[in-house]
């Protein structure tokens, strides 16, 4: 008995499979009968009802696209605008036609390549009730010439929508970004509801970043439509509500005053208030057209852009990396304070050359023969290697980079901006991740002079040399400072609290390292002296002049090769004012200056003559310096030949091309 | 070597065209209810011809499977169901990996075609279960239950994480029915289903917010007259305006002045319902009814339990079609994305609905040969 029962029973199984069928066609027929008396119920029991509701049934709801949220500079300067525009549209339906239409219609609008391919693209994914966009921003002759010939086109209309415009142009548009076209991959991403109506989405910067509050909430409209589908009026409106108001912390005069220093010479400039973290101003030049995209750029111009050997779509400020140089020795040698290994009294005699114990490549200093002995506040002053190099040997990579980190190298600063770089900060887990080759000693000695594997923005470079200004306290830089619902809205400041506490532990560390910084700009032999004339407070800095390539000759550099040194260089100059109280620390990176100082010094000094002058030339709380009127703000004086270039006989770094 | 070959192929076609294994009944009925698709589309679709031409297209290619795989006798299937299985459920890991971080995917860029891997498993799923059970003893001990629980909960998932809930459920009836049909016993059923029906409450947990949204809209349509509420709205007055004799052909008022979404794809059986009236509905439903009989009929003369299981199966899932859409339009069921069979414009739903069919054939060809 039990052997049988195992054994499959294909008699049996027929029959109990004859059973189940069965009940399973009871069982449908049964559902299927619920299907019908659901219907009878709508269609016979309710059908005087939903007849009614039928016949009434002429009101649609559409919705109406909220108006986005404008953005403005700190003092309320406009940086994006809706503007009323006109479009031309047209009516599939109502066309007979089409291309003699647009023949036609050619004639009187022009219609260039780039509107009928949209055209064509959008035509084929509507209905043909719904309007076709045909020709955004119509020009006011083009539509008075239109409103004479309108009688011979049935089913083609000029309708009036917002569209974004940013008035400044150029000069914000690596902050600001632009809106473009909602596209099929848009479609799939955002929220249909929310979206319903829209035609634009943020595609780049603030506009990106923020398009969730700048979006606003759609309403909608009840339509009442004739038999044929057509609208007849409104009866009944529900408000859209409109998207917040921006705004930036960046001073409009600051960003023009940077934009024009640079007189087109790539580079990026970064203001940061160091008691808050705002942003004060961000440049990348050059620079384009925001206006340019928000309709669909054409093929042309957007051929030009990308073409352009310079890249002005490419965000310097916020993507670009390369090598910091000299601009991180304050830092390394406020690491050395800190960490116990040096007084600010130690000192180191630079002899020209710095070997590393038992090795017999050398490492070389600026000067030929060095310039003797000097203290951290002469080492910082005249930018002098060897100390550095010595520093950072002495304190091995792992402690100069966990400290260097704490200053928010080697990973994204957190700005609200979208596609921030990371840059590199040398360590021995970055290069065990990036190389088969173990940690070298000779890159440690080159780390302390800011070049090696070590890239950073020149975001990154300004919220570091922020941070040092405030005395150590962390403040991720912000771009917005605050939002407001409408005009007669209350301003609501966006909260943007230290993200921990000071980074410098030793208050009298600070002190130090300052001292050093002010003399790069009042010392001797300081290489921003000629930077200081005629400004009333006390600045303190640094310059840097990162190499993009080893050198390929052992000379020394000096003034006969100027052109050369400029394609070679990247120059660096960082400053925070007044050095008594900081309020302002400007970063200036030009990709192209033979020296820290004499390039893009003069570039961060007319930063600052245009931060003094939008606070009415007095700094509050901040002790006032006697100035002689009769020195020019900014010009930048004749150089001496006394700016330090690192020399790397080991290591060549290029980082700065690559985005 | 290829005139072998291509002698073969020729041989084969001419069968396949002289001497089709089909099962007359089954074949005009599915002829009928193609017609009546193409009608209904005709008029949900404005008139546009090149709508209607490229679904009967759809319906040729649909037809000339089921006449190829009509061809592949059961046993032949029956050897290939653990591959075919275990590759639809590949795919849907693929497509799971592919749509990492971009929201909804559900198909696999082929370059040439998009391709719905789930579809597959509308069928293969039914496939799996029967194979599985084929050499069991029936009826099922709770054993074998938990590994066809299994087998059908792995893709089922995957699919409801798409998220593609109407597809989901579609493919768990279909393993389920397979289950049914093989003799689990009424008690054993009675304790499943209340099981499940005890967690609801912790599925709606794992729902998402749209899905959570349409059925919570069906319980008060009227709080969503923009979203989800509108679909439901409108598809009741199109259906209720139809009364018992329809406004007529081409007439539906609803559909014309595009009050009804998706009036061509997964509400078209509204536009059919207000044209036609409760008569015509009632029609369709005997159709339908016709064509689940007739396939738990060939089922029952199969000549063994694989055979049995997955023509029976197949029959009951076009029923679940039948149930889902048609509640979904008459504002009895959520909205979901399940097509109306042969009648709801869309491609991969009629070509892979017709190949289901081509096995169908293949079991009637391969039938007992007395009973």
């Amino acid at each position: 008995m039990k052997i049988r029962r195992s054994i499959k029973d294909p008699r049996g199984e027929s029959l109990l499979f004859r059973r189940r069928a069965a009940a399973a066609f009871v069982l449908i027929l049964l559902g299927l009968c619920l299907l019908l008396v659901r219907f009878a119920y709508l269609q016979v029991a309710h059908h005087e009802e939903f007849v009614t509701r039928s016949q009434n049934n002429r009101v649609k709801p559409r919705a109406i696209p909220p108006a986005r949220g404008l953005i403005y500079d700190r003092n309320g300067v406009l940086l994006a605008d809706n503007v009323p525009a006109f479009r031309l549209e047209v009516v599939p339906e109502q066309v007979k036609d089409m291309p003699a239409l647009l023949e036609q219609l050619g004639h009187v609008v022009p219609l260039d390549r780039d509107d009928l391919d949209a055209f064509h693209k959008q035509l084929r994914q509507s209905r043909r009730f719904e309007s076709v966009p045909l020709k955004l921003r119509l020009t006011e002759d083009e539509i008075d010439r239109f409103a004479v010939n309108r009688w011979r086109f049935p089913g083609v209309d000029v309708v009036p929508y917002l569209t974004r415009r940013y008035p400044l142009g150029a000069m914000f548009a690596h902050v600001v970004g632009y809106v473009g076209r909602i596209d099929a991959d848009d479609v799939d991403r955002l929220d249909p509801v929310r979206y319903k109506g829209t035609s634009h989405v943020g595609r780049s910067g603030i506009e990106r970043s923020y398009e969730d509050m700048l979006h606003g909430t759609p309403g909608y409209e009840l339509l009442e439509v004739n038999a044929d589908g057509r609208t007849q009026r409104v009866l009944e409106t529900h408000a859209p509500k409109p998207g917040k108001n921006l705004y930036l912390s960046i001073d409009m005069r600051l960003q023009k005053a940077a934009e024009e220093a640079f007189a087109g010479r790539p580079g990026a400039a970064v203001a940061i208030d160091p008691r808050n973290g705002q942003v004060l101003a961000m440049v990348s030049v050059p620079t384009f057209d925001p206006n340019l995209f928000v309709n669909g750029i054409s093929q042309a111009d957007y051929s030009a852009l990308t073409n352009d050997p310079e890249k002005p779509l490419y965000n310097r400020a916020l993507r670009g990396v390369y090598p910091p140089g000299s601009t991180v020795k304050p830092l390394v040698g406020l690491a050395g304070l800190e960490s116990g290994l040096r007084t600010p009294q130690d000192t180191v005699v630079s002899t020209g050359v710095f070997y590393i114990p038992g090795q017999a490549r050398g490492y070389r200093d600026d000067q030929r023969g060095g310039v003797g002995r000097v203290d951290l506040a002469g080492a910082i002053e005249q930018s002098v290697n060897t100390y550095f190099y010595k520093l950072a040997l002495d304190m091995g990579i792992d402690k100069l980079s966990a400290y260097m980190a704490e200053f928010g190298f080697g990973k994204p600063t957190g700005i609200d901006l979208i596609g921030e770089s990371a840059g590199v900060l040398p360590s021995r887990e970055w290069k065990a991740a990036n190389s088969r080759q173990p940690w070298y000693p000779g890159e440690t000695v080159i780390a302390g002079i800011g070049q090696g594997f070590w890239a950073v923005t020149p975001l990154q470079l300004g919220h570091a040399i922020a941070t040092f200004a405030g005395h150590g306290i962390p403040y991720t830089p912000r771009l917005v400072m605050a939002t407001r619902d409408g005009v007669n809205a209350p301003l609501q400041p966006l909260a943007n609290p230290p993200s921990g506490p000071s980074v410098i532990r030793k208050p009298a560390d600070w002190d130090a390292v300052n001292l050093g910084m002010e003399r790069v700009m009042y010392g001797e032999r300081g290489t921003g002296r000629t930077l200081v004339a005629g400004f009333p407070y006390r600045l303190a800095g640094k310059s840097g002049t990162a190499e993009r390539y080893s050198r390929t000759t052992n000379a020394y550099d000096d003034r006969s090769n100027l052109a050369y040194l400029a394609s070679r260089n990247r120059a660096w100059f960082e400053v925070y004012a007044p050095a008594d109280n900081p309020q302002i620390a400007v970063a200036v990176l030009l990709e192209s200056g033979a020296w820290g100082a004499s390039s893009a010094g003069p570039i961060a000094r007319q930063i600052l003559d245009a931060w003094l002058a939008s606070h009415g030339g007095v700094i509050p709380d901040a002790e006032r310096l006697p100035v002689s009127n009769a020195a020019p703000a900014s010009a930048p004086a004749e150089v001496p030949n006394d700016e330090p270039v690192e020399d790397i006989p080991a290591q060549a770094t290029s980082s700065g091309d690559t985005p | 070597m290829i005139e072998v070959l291509y002698a073969r192929g020729r041989r084969f076609l001419r069968r396949i065209l002289t001497r089709p294994r089909i099962d007359l009944p089954l074949a005009l009925g599915l002829f009928v209810l193609a017609i009546a698709g193409l009608v209904t589309l005709y008029s949900a679709g404005d008139a546009n011809l090149s709508l209607v031409g490229g679904q009967a297209g759809r319906f040729v290619l649909g037809a000339g499977l089921l006449l190829l795989v009509s061809r592949i006798p059961p046993s032949v299937l029956r050897s290939w169901t653990p591959w075919l299985y275990g590759g639809s459920t590949a795919l849907l890991v693929v497509v799971a990996i592919l749509g990492e971080g971009r929201g909804s995917i559900r198909w696999l860029d082929l370059g040439f075609m998009r391709f719905q891997p789930s579809e597959l498993l509308k069928l293969t799923m039914p496939m799996m279960v029967a194979w599985y059970l084929h050499p069991r003893q029936l009826p099922p001990g709770w054993k074998d239950i938990a590994v066809v629980g299994l087998l059908i909960a792995i893709p089922a998932g995957l699919i409801a994480e798409q998220p593609d809930l109407g597809t989901a459920v579609l493919v768990t009836a279909a393993g389920a029915f397979a289950l049914f049909l093989s003799g689990m016993a009424w008690w054993r059923i009675g304790l499943l289903v209340g099981a499940v029906a005890g967690m609801i409450p912790v599925g709606w947990h794992f729902l998402h917010q749209y899905q959570r949204d349409r059925v919570l809209t069906l319980l008060n349509p009227e709080s969503d007259p923009l979203g989800n509420g509108w679909h439901i709205i409108q598809s009741q007055i199109a259906v209720g305006s139809g009364g018992v004799f329809g406004k007529g052909w081409q007439h539906s008022t609803q559909s014309r002045l595009d009050f009804l979404p998706e009036h061509t794809t997964d509400f078209i059986f509204a536009v059919f319902s207000e044209e036609f009236g409760l008569i015509g509905v009632c029609a369709l439903v005997a159709l339908y009814a016709f064509i689940i009989g007739r396939c738990l009929w060939i089922a029952m003369e199969a000549r063994d339990t694989y055979s049995r299981l997955l023509a029976g199966a197949i029959g009951m899932s076009f029923f679940v079609y039948v149930f889902v859409n048609g509640g979904m339009v008459a504002g009895m069921l959520p909205v979901v994305g399940v097509p109306m069979p042969m009648i709801s414009y869309g491609g991969t739903s009629a070509v892979s609905l017709l190949t289901g069919f081509g096995v169908l054939m293949s079991i009637h060809a391969n039938r007992k040969t007395h009973l």
